[in-house]
């Protein structure tokens, strides 16, 4: 009988020793390790990180074990472990410019100072399934040499000499308002919807973004540049009186540049959208960007058109899947009290609708 | 459990969330913003709840938590789990022996005294939210005391219906003031909040909301002169203990749907079965 889920603790116990059955599978198979995870799942562990907003591969790996692989649980895993670690400060902001680059394309100019860099990418690859990979996954040894170490500047740079690209202003020196650490209150800054953007859900992002491809607040956007590498990462600390180097970071960062043509209070000029996020993720900072940039009509002066992307408050408020799934999934829970509520009140609103259709029949 | 602060959350937060608890008593069925934490349980599952109760607790607390009035269904097991292990508070079912109850869904069936808190999880604290999906404006809407457009859903229910068509989390209004969303209780449990000796507490999670409601506020359910409110229940009497004034939830027993009714608040029945045994 269904009236089993009240006395719920031992179906409770039994339900978490069944799970972490499954968790292992076959036991003849041998167990997977937080290592192999975070070495050979590394874009799972590289999306666990950045919309769990923590970077450390390892507890990304061993959330992604104990979920069984479902990324939203493990990201959730992260968040929650996340909210309990004490908040020493803020680092320095990172200077992307200084940046190791793994990978560093341009769709803008053929050729730039620091070069094309293709990367480890999968763009140019067939997608044709590698049986090969099933029975032996060991890479041949190839021929290394030591990096270049060449500038790499930021390609908006060069447009910014012309004026032909909106100034990147400062905002203010203040630091930004912390999403974690405050309620989310609207109208959000620029700052801060891009703090909600870089945690939010790819697949959300990228729908979003999608549709202002196919005319929904189109934004005509070009990938000016996408770099993928490591940046170290520095702290102010007090005592010291300067900051030093805590550790680095791999992050992805996109900066589109999008055409306009002027507003009622901007020339025209190419404009900007912006992503950036942890780890090798360079799907959600492209979608980040252009969802950036479909934000920002109200500080261009466009008009806003009614399209999703535009909506902040839309946008904002359904972009973290933690939230979402929570809520989303939280309709399996038991309801039969609000239920019995409405079956009385269907049952009513029956009665008298049957009692006026046996009426109007016997007239 | 060594590792985590006493309920689970640091002293600041729990500050942070004390403040803005403090804030909602002050004015009753305000709808506080308030920097909800990712707890290790889903956005749905109560977070809300759980972190108004973390931070009301005290050492000395005796805590009960229910979910569709039920002390053993799966979420409530879960919750009292949650507090026993991480502020080993003592635990109880009885309504009368406990000073914090965290709620899903329902109020006790027996009244609440001074001293005792009524924590309440509530998935969309927004009363209007169904009528305007956009904080922006809400938010003025009750800056403004702008409740024009709820009047007209419930005007527009009984010109179709004949009724007002909301069966739970049925709207209040607070000391002639806010209009606040009780969350999803039956209506049948709404006059059981008006001039309540205890504190209720309101805690929205995952929309990052607090409100409250100090001892002794005026409750008020909407309605119309000619339509007035009605605290419905099904009219039967609960297969166990007997009761007729308490709510029942329909159980079906066979496959030919059959059903029984049964207080939905375990407590309650369950008290009135072993009296009647005596």
């Amino acid at each position: 009988m269904y009236v089993a889920v009240k006395g719920g603790e031992r179906a409770i116990e039994n339900a978490h020793a069944w799970l972490a059955e499954e968790r292992r599978g076959d036991q003849s198979v041998a167990e997977l390790s937080v290592d192999q995870i975070r070495e050979q799942m590394s874009l799972a562990v590289d999306r666990v990180m950045s919309e769990g907003s923590l970077y450390d591969p390892d507890l990304a790996a061993l959330a992604i074990k104990q979920s069984r692989g479902d990324l939203i649980e493990a990201i959730f895993l992260i968040r929650a472990y996340r909210t309990t670690l004490p908040r020493f400060g803020g680092s320095e902001p990172i200077d992307t410019a200084e940046m190791d680059c793994d990978r560093r394309i341009s769709a803008t100019f053929k050729d730039l100072p620091g070069g094309q860099v293709l990367g480890p990418t999968f763009d140019y690859t067939h997608r044709l399934l590698d049986f090969k990979l099933a029975a032996d996954g060991e890479t041949p040894e190839v021929n290394e040499r030591p990096a270049e170490i060449e500038a790499m500047p930021h390609v908006t740079g060069f447009l910014n000499r012309e004026g032909l690209i909106e100034e990147a202003v400062d905002a203010s020196d203040a630091p930004p308002r912390d999403l974690t650490r405050e309620p989310l209150e609207l109208p959000a800054d620029r700052s801060l919807r891009l703090q909600a953007l870089t945690r939010s859900d790819e697949g959300f992002t990228l729908g979003m973004a999608y549709s202002t491809q196919r005319g929904y607040a189109r934004n005509h956007a070009f990938v000016g540049e996408l770099r993928i590498g490591t940046v170290p990462v520095e702290m102010d600390i007090p005592e010291l009186g300067f900051a030093i180097e805590i550790g680095e970071i791999n992050v992805t960062e996109c900066e589109t540049i999008n055409q306009f043509q002027g507003s009622k209070t901007e020339p025209p000029q190419f404009t900007r959208g912006y992503g950036l996020v942890f780890g090798q993720t360079e799907r959600k900072a492209i979608s980040m960007a252009l969802v950036d940039r479909a934000l920002r009509w109200e500080e261009l002066g466009e008009d806003f058109v009614g399209a999703p992307a535009q909506d902040a408050e839309f946008v904002l408020y359904h972009a973290d899947n933690i939230q979402a799934t929570g809520f989303l999934e939280h309709i399996k829970l038991p309801h039969y009290v609000d239920f019995q509520a409405e079956l009385e009140l269907v049952r009513k609103l029956r009665r008298e609708v049957q009692a006026e259709e046996t009426l109007e029949a016997a007239e | 459990m060594s590792e985590y602060n006493f309920a689970y959350l640091d002293e600041q937060t729990k500050r942070m969330i004390r403040r803005a608890i403090l804030k909602g008593l002050a004015v009753p069925g305000y709808q506080v913003p308030f920097a909800s934490r990712e707890m290790p349980m889903p956005y749905g599952w109560g977070t809300g709840g759980v972190q108004v109760s973390a931070a009301v607790l005290t050492p000395d607390d005796t805590f009960k938590v229910i979910d569709q009035g039920a002390d053993d269904t799966t979420n409530a097991v879960s919750i009292r789990a949650f507090f026993e292990r991480t502020a080993e508070v003592a635990t109880t079912t009885s309504t009368e022996d406990a000073t914090v109850i965290q709620t899903r869904h329902r109020i006790p069936e027996v009244s609440l005294q001074e001293g005792q808190i009524l924590v309440y999880q509530v998935p969309i604290p927004e009363p209007l939210r169904f009528l305007e999906p956009r904080e922006t404006e809400t938010r003025k809407m009750h800056a403004l005391e702008d409740y024009g457009l709820m009047h007209v859903k419930l005007y527009e229910d009984i010109a179709r219906h004949g009724h007002i068509a909301t069966s739970y989390a049925y709207p209040v209004k607070i000391e002639g003031r806010y209009v606040m969303d009780p969350s999803p209780i039956p209506k049948f449990d709404n006059p059981k909040m008006s001039d309540n000796p205890a504190i209720q507490l309101f805690g929205a999670g995952r929309e990052q909301r607090i409100y409250a409601l100090p001892p002794y506020t005026q409750v008020v359910s909407l309605d119309f002169e000619d339509h007035p409110f009605e605290a419905s229940k099904p009219d039967q009497c609960c297969s166990l203990c007997q009761s007729t004034t308490s709510y029942l939830d329909e159980v079906i027993v066979d496959d030919s749907g059959k059903r029984m009714y049964v207080c939905s608040d375990t407590d309650y029945c369950a008290a009135r079965v072993r009296k009647q045994a005596a």
